[in-house]
């Protein structure tokens, strides 16, 4: 198996003297897309920022294999309306040519905009220059914070299709935190809850019946995503090729045999 | 050379050449703090920089020398205090700004034997630029435009945005720092023509005029220079037929073409 792209071996961050994260082990490989989860105040936001590298550990250690290019989405671009700034302009300040520009913008699918000026642009249109950003350094750690936040029900999942499909494309480590438990346990192939520590882990189908999931998120919503979910009658490697891409039936019923774990 | 010579000779050139000198750096600089949102903290360096004369005399060193060293200080204080965040950043700035203005000019009331312009410190002097101060001016200017030429990219990435900019590997702190020494220089050369309590009217009001009608970073930071330069001229000019004082006549002259900029587009604009 290929070494990790990041580790983290009990990982702390207080602030205050306070654990904000406590005490946190994670692997990220490249094929991977881990989200972590969790509620408000919980530390994801942090969790990421100190994988990052902008945020300083208290305690643990934290590795990343050398030379790693790390694409970063940012929860909100939140720009001065003071500065103008067009999109080719934001894009080419990453360093790269316009024309590996443009192709990430078509990647994401905003090429149209590429003389529009940024503060015009949708919540959606945002997050998506965002992520073609990230995209044309070519990470290999992609990390996202929260990137559907804006985005409408339909456009949420076009876009964990196309974090997926970038992730096939150029076989990177994907992180992301998430809000939306439906989506997330839709389309990620791990989830992380974290409330402070990590409260559990693992395949979506197997955390909605933990516990620990059960008594952070309540058990309606636990229910409610139980239901999304086919139980596993197999089992495989965590890092091993999970099947993927295939829009199974849609079926809800929590008994059904099915082996596909993309379900929306 | 007799030509310029004689252009240097006559004190109106002279203040016109420097303020010119002034403005290429304050249009670029002026942009920065408009979009930093570092008005007040421009402010507090600024007032910093009468502390900065006095000091100057007390320890004998050139006065420009002094300034900046005193607004480097002042500034990096200030960061460094603003990440404690037991103060809300502008109660901190006000705090600092009126004190530095305040112990400079209680230490200068302390030195009788030195014979200094107060008015003109305060609010610039038409007659005050000589030569040397032409020197310090380009010099200083040569200085701060190859810092941004060299520094670009970083100094717009991490003023877009920080952490996306950390992220890509951009010294975001060290960047700050130079930019707090461009700072310091700017207001030390600037403090003989519109004087330290108006400084940081030139660098944000040519700069607030070119972004109404500027569509990238760089053509904003082109315009502030022209409507900088259209400021001092203009100020100058009035200050020389109407003997009005030097550093109000910039900073009205400023902000008329800002009025002027502002009023048309929105009528171009309805």
């Amino acid at each position: 198996m290929a070494e990790a792209l990041v580790e983290l071996r009990r990982v702390t961050v207080n602030f205050d003297g306070r654990p904000v994260v406590d005490h946190v082990d994670l692997r990220v490989q490249r094929g991977d897309i881990i989200t972590i989860i969790g509620p408000n105040g919980a530390g994801k936001t942090t969790l990421i920022k100190a994988i990052l590298g902008i945020q300083p550990i208290s305690d643990g250690a934290l590795t990343m294999a050398p030379g790693l290019t790390i694409g970063y989405v940012p929860q909100h671009l939140t720009l001065e309306t003071t500065l103008p700034l067009s999109v080719k302009r934001f894009m080419l300040l990453s360093g790269r040519s316009l024309q590996e520009c443009r192709e990430a913008l078509d990647t994401t699918g905003v090429a149209h905009l590429l003389d529009a000026s940024v503060h015009h642009l949708s919540g959606g249109e945002k997050q998506r220059l965002l992520l073609a950003r990230a995209l044309a350094r070519r990470p290999d750690l992609l990390v996202l914070d929260e990137p559907a936040q804006g985005v409408d029900i339909n456009g949420q999942a076009a876009l964990y299709d196309l974090i997926r499909s970038l992730r096939d494309e150029l076989h990177c480590g994907v992180i992301m935190i998430s809000h939306d438990l439906h989506l997330v346990m839709a389309a990620t192939d791990k989830v992380i809850c974290l409330n402070q520590h990590v409260c559990c882990s693992g395949y979506p189908a197997d955390i909605s019946h933990d516990p620990a999931f059960i008594e952070t998120f309540g058990r309606p919503v636990a229910e409610s995503l139980a239901v999304y979910h086919h139980r596993h009658n197999h089992s495989h490697d965590l890092h091993g090729d999970v099947v993927s891409g295939e829009e199974g039936a849609h079926s809800e019923d929590d008994d059904h045999r099915g082996c596909s774990h993309v379900h929306h | 050379m007799s030509i310029i010579d004689a252009i240097l000779g006559d004190f109106f050139w002279r203040a016109l050449i420097g303020g010119l000198g002034v403005a290429l750096v304050a249009g670029p600089l002026g942009c920065f703090v408009v979009w930093r949102r570092m008005a007040y903290f421009g402010d507090t360096l600024a007032h910093s920089a009468l502390l900065g004369i006095a000091l100057s005399f007390l320890i004998s060193v050139p006065i420009n020398l002094g300034v900046i060293i005193t607004c480097v200080v002042l500034a990096v204080a200030l960061v460094l205090f603003s990440r404690s965040k037991t103060l809300a950043t502008d109660t901190l700035l006000g705090i600092l700004a009126h004190s530095a203005l305040a112990i400079g000019l209680v230490t200068l009331s302390f030195m009788p034997d030195i014979r200094i312009d107060l008015t003109g410190l305060l609010f610039g002097d038409l007659l005050a630029m000589s030569r040397h101060d032409l020197i310090w001016i380009y010099g200083g200017a040569a200085v701060i435009l190859g810092l941004l030429t060299m520094l670009w990219r970083g100094l717009l990435m991490s003023t877009i945005h920080e952490e996306l900019a950390r992220v890509e590997g951009v010294p975001v702190e060290r960047l700050r720092l130079a930019l707090m020494l461009m700072f310091s220089i700017v207001i030390a050369v600037a403090m003989k023509i519109v004087g330290v309590l108006l400084i940081t009217a030139l660098l944000i009001i040519p700069a607030a005029t070119a972004r109404r009608l500027a569509h990238n970073p760089e053509h904003m930071v082109g315009l502030a220079i022209v409507f900088g330069f259209v400021a001092v001229s203009g100020g100058l000019t009035l200050s020389w037929h109407l003997d009005t004082p030097a550093g109000p006549s910039v900073v009205v002259t400023a902000f008329s073409v800002f009025l002027l900029v502002y009023g048309s587009a929105r009528q171009s604009q309805s």
